[in-house]
């Protein structure tokens, strides 16, 4: 049978428009809290209003007076296990005796409408002892109770090295919180039904967490439950973990009051109690030779993890293998911490411990450059990792690493070499060029090996329309369009012959978490290996018919010399020879190891690159930061869609940039100040910087179509890059993000 | 309780009912009418998710009491056909990949109706300024910008 060759692709590598594009521009995508069903309770949570403190009585007699009111709902009615299952399962569904951090969820009450409930939830009494707290990580580090998870990774002898090092340098880094903001809120609604089965809509990346959360509150049995996603406004790692805990609560309420029941956070609660970006503080050491090699790296890394390690171990694990930097260095030292505070619980969020990290590492690895008398970039670009060369939990990497090109890419665009000792020009307005670059482990890596794994179903109809069904999440990514450009690939089927579901629990194996990069990698695996043998049997077919023993597959039709048929008309032909015309794929992720005593093993399967130059005007008068345009280039394997990456790749990249440059949310004393879009500023239409983003497609031969991961990878190095190009403005070392204008005229000294 | 009588018009159809005055126009619409399309991101007039248009201009429906539209003409997304700009939007929009979770898409286009009817000439710099008011957390706005300029083209 002649296959097409690989270089001639109908579907992959195309900017094909999103397939779910039509529905959303006319308002009719059906989102969390667009869903009616009759006979629909809302729920509300009562919050603690204390960073620490004791429940001691809850008197609910005055809310239960109004005809509304429905129930009120606290952790003794939970019938099945009050600890929502995540990774060490400390975190409760309900608080019971004490709450641990300001607006955790103490109780939900139910009323027949969602002002009802608002309403009375106001009229709940709830009595509290208040308790000490704790609110920083310095302090808490100290008591050994507090250290959630801590890793180290040793590699070679830092120590001594260090001390033969001609240029060493180390410094101390902050960051503060990011929020995701997520244009839809949080939401779920539990529908529980009279044969004793419970459906749960929620807004999620990941229906799994969701099912194992509502199986543990409810003890009910993965069989009687379902999860459904609903059309998902935004996750960024912030529909990760959390709502499972949403999902958890609106499963519960309508499981004890047997009605549908809706919870629907608004945007405060939302700020309020929802996981964030950690705050981080990180002490880096790098030590090189005298011919600028970089020997030496030592970190200590400590993540604010807020009241309980939710999935902390996890980001802190991700942010420890990538600490020293994309760089071959001999001598590494990495000791990283998850600290408890009293404060919202940190988890998932677009790079997942990474950013924090880069942000520090990239900073010094700039000043050290300096310290030496060499170009940042070409410090880099003589230290960097390649195939011949080890990481520092020593992997060895095979395959598809495009760093040096991606650096010389965005090295000429922003022409660099002319422009980084420009003269300050007269006025207050400082130019200047910073670089950064990142590399970004795909995929679970080794501590999450066990759920790399991913199912997906295809089913083709008579009429030749498919049906497919996948464990991952369209979220705004763009999932289903890329995943339907691959099963059109495989099958030779046109695009619009192809639906892809949002996910449904019941209709498909555990597929593990829309994250980590993962989905084009582990559901197109999944689509391909589904797509094959229906591939067989069409293209088998589709030659008969032709009468040929070879033809082109292309766009949907075969054809052979003067004869071309349709996609249509030959499932039509399978259909009428009975073949099966229906397949279930499965795809598990290369091996990975990791050895936590000393860090050593082959962490991820592969990783993502980025390289990164900021052009900023820094106004030394008043501090303010304008970031003018930002070169970023990525190594992301094949790029499946063109301008869905292009898109992934802006909004990665302006992301980076509010975090570095805008958003503080201010936590005082374990209560947050600014708990919305009114305080909290995120980056407008009027803040972006010109984008200009380029890609080199490094093959992964493990990949759909070799194609790699994309999400996380932009945001990840941009602050940065951004910091680097402030201090060649105007001088000034920043430590801290964001770098809001008070901290560049501190640094500057003049306030 | 519902007592307030209220008659106006959406998306070209006659509204003539009684509604609670204490509701808010975004509850309104989604709730009792059942037009969905027009979504809630803060509550708080600082989003711009929730915009519709009111005889023509761009308002934030979380911010406006549903009594207070009495006698005026309301465009929801799913009317936006009727205004001059609304096919030539979602066009480009789909041409330019300005969408992607979708849950900003509404307001944006919305908001990009009412303002190139106002200033079908403006620039770049102009339409920038105009969208400032809404929040995409997604795209990194700029090929929500370039849709909208090309839109008014
Ligand atoms: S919901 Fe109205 S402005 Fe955000
Ligand atoms: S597309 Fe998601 S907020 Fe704009």
């Amino acid at each position: 049978m002649s296959r097409k060759k690989e270089n001639k692709l109908s579907f992959v590598g195309k900017g094909i428009e999103r397939v779910d594009a039509d529905i959303k521009l006319e308002g009719k995508a059906l989102y969390g809290d667009d869903l009616d069903f009759a006979k629909m309770l809302y729920g509300v949570c009562l919050r603690s209003p204390y960073p620490k403190a004791r429940i001691k009585k809850i008197d609910f007699s005055e809310a239960q007076k109004d005809p509304d009111f429905v129930k009120l709902i606290t952790a003794k009615d939970i019938p099945g296990s009050n600890k929502w299952p995540v990774v060490n399962d400390d975190y409760p569904f309900l608080a019971w005796d004490i709450a641990e951090f300001h607006s955790q969820a103490v109780a939900i009450l139910v009323a027949k409408n969602r002002f009802k409930a608002n309403e009375l939830s106001k009229k709940v009494k709830i009595e509290y002892e208040e308790l000490d707290f704790i609110d920083d990580i310095h302090k808490s580090i100290t008591k050994k109770e507090n250290i959630f998870s801590s890793y180290v990774i040793k590699k070679g002898d830092a120590f001594n090295e260090i001390k033969k090092c001609k240029y060493v340098i180390e410094k101390e880094f902050t960051t503060n919180y990011q929020v995701h903001c997520y244009l839809e809120p949080q939401v779920a609604t539990g529908v529980f039904a009279t044969d004793g089965t419970l459906a749960v809509y929620s807004s999620t990346q990941c229906p799994f967490y969701v099912l194992d959360a509502v199986c543990a509150i409810t003890g009910l049995s993965s069989n009687k439950v379902k999860i459904i996603q609903t059309v998902t406004g935004g996750g960024f790692g912030g529909k990760e973990d959390v709502p499972a805990l949403v999902g958890a609560h609106a499963a519960l309420a309508s499981f004890i009051t047997k009605s549908p029941v809706r919870i629907c956070y608004d945007r405060e609660e939302d700020f309020r109690s929802m996981s964030k970006r950690h705050p981080s503080y990180s002490k880096v050491t790098y030590g090189a030779d005298e011919n600028g090699k970089l020997k030496c790296c030592i970190v200590k890394y400590i993540l604010d993890a807020g009241a309980y390690s939710t999935l902390s171990p996890i980001v802190l694990w991700r942010g420890t293998v990538h600490a020293a930097g994309p760089y071959s260095i001999d001598n590494v030292y990495v000791e990283s911490y998850a600290v408890k505070t009293n404060k919202v619980p940190c988890g998932a969020f677009r790079g997942f411990g990474q950013p924090q990290i880069s942000f520090a590492q990239e900073s010094l690895i700039d000043d050290l450059a300096e310290k030496i008398g060499m170009d940042p970039i070409d410090f880099r670009l003589k230290n960097i990792i390649d195939k011949n060369k080890l990481t520092s939990t020593s992997q060895k990497i095979k395959d598809s690493i495009g760093l040096k090109e991606l650096i010389e890419i965005v090295r000429k665009k922003s022409d660099w070499d002319k422009r980084k000792n420009l003269k300050p020009s007269a006025n207050n307005k400082r130019r200047g060029l910073g670089c950064s670059i990142a590399y970004y482990g795909v995929g679970l890596g080794a501590k999450g090996r066990y759920l790399d794994r991913a199912g997906a179903y295809i089913n083709i109809y008579r009429d030749a329309t498919v049906n497919i069904t996948v464990g991952n999440t369209e979220m705004g990514q763009g999932a289903l369009t890329v995943l339907t450009q691959i099963a059109a690939e495989t099958l030779n089927c046109p695009i619009n012959n192809i639906k892809l579901d949002e996910v449904d629990t019941s209709k498909v194996p555990d597929s593990g978490p829309t994250v980590a990069s993962r989905t084009t990698v582990m559901s197109g695996n999944a689509i391909i290996e589904a797509a094959k043998p229906l591939r067989e049997r069409i293209f088998k077919t589709a030659l008969k018919m032709l009468g040929s023993k070879d033809m082109i597959a292309k766009d949907g039709y075969f054809i052979s010399g003067s004869k071309k048929i349709f996609f249509n008309e030959v499932i039509k032909q399978c259909w009428a020879e009975r073949l099966k015309m229906s397949e279930q794929g499965w795809y598990v992720s290369p091996p990975t190891t990791y050895d936590l005593k000393d860090g050593k093993g082959d962490a991820y399967i592969v990783y993502s690159y980025s390289a990164n130059i900021a052009d900023v005007e820094v106004d030394i008068e008043t501090g303010f930061l304008e970031v003018k345009k930002i070169y970023s280039a990525f190594d992301v394997g094949k790029v499946v869609n063109p301008v869905l990456a292009l898109g992934q790749a802006h909004g990665g990249i302006l992301q980076g940039m509010s975090w570095a440059v805008y958003e503080n949310l201010v936590i005082e004393k374990g209560v947050m100040k600014n708990p919305g879009f009114t305080d909290y500023i995120v980056a407008t239409s009027c803040d972006i910087p010109e984008y200009d983003v380029s890609f080199v497609e490094k093959d992964y031969s493990e990949g759909p179509y070799k194609a790699k991961g994309m999400g996380e990878l932009p945001l990840i190095a941009v602050a940065g890059a951004v910091r680097n190009a402030v201090k060649n403005a105007c001088g000034v070392e920043m430590d801290s993000v964001p770098m809001i204008p008070e901290k560049i005229l501190k640094k500057m000294g003049r306030i | 309780m519902k007592n307030y009588l209220l008659k106006c018009e959406i998306n070209g159809e006659k509204f003539e009912g009684l509604i609670d005055p204490n509701m808010r126009l975004i509850d309104f619409l989604r709730d009792e009418i059942g037009l969905k399309g027009t979504k809630e991101g803060c509550g708080e007039g600082e989003c711009g998710a929730c915009m519709v248009l009111l005889d023509g201009r761009a308002v934030n429906s979380c911010l406006v009491m549903a009594f207070s539209v009495s006698g005026k003409e309301i465009i929801t997304i799913e009317g936006i056909d009727k205004t001059k700009y609304g096919k030539k939007l979602k066009k480009s929009f789909k041409k330019n990949a300005a969408v992607q979770c979708g849950f900003c898409t509404p307001g944006f286009i919305i908001t990009a109706a009412a303002f190139l009817e106002e200033k079908p000439d403006a620039t770049e710099e102009e339409i920038k300024e105009a969208l400032s008011g809404n929040i995409c957390r997604c795209t990194g706005y700029d090929m929500i910008i370039k849709a909208v300029n090309e839109a008014k083209k």
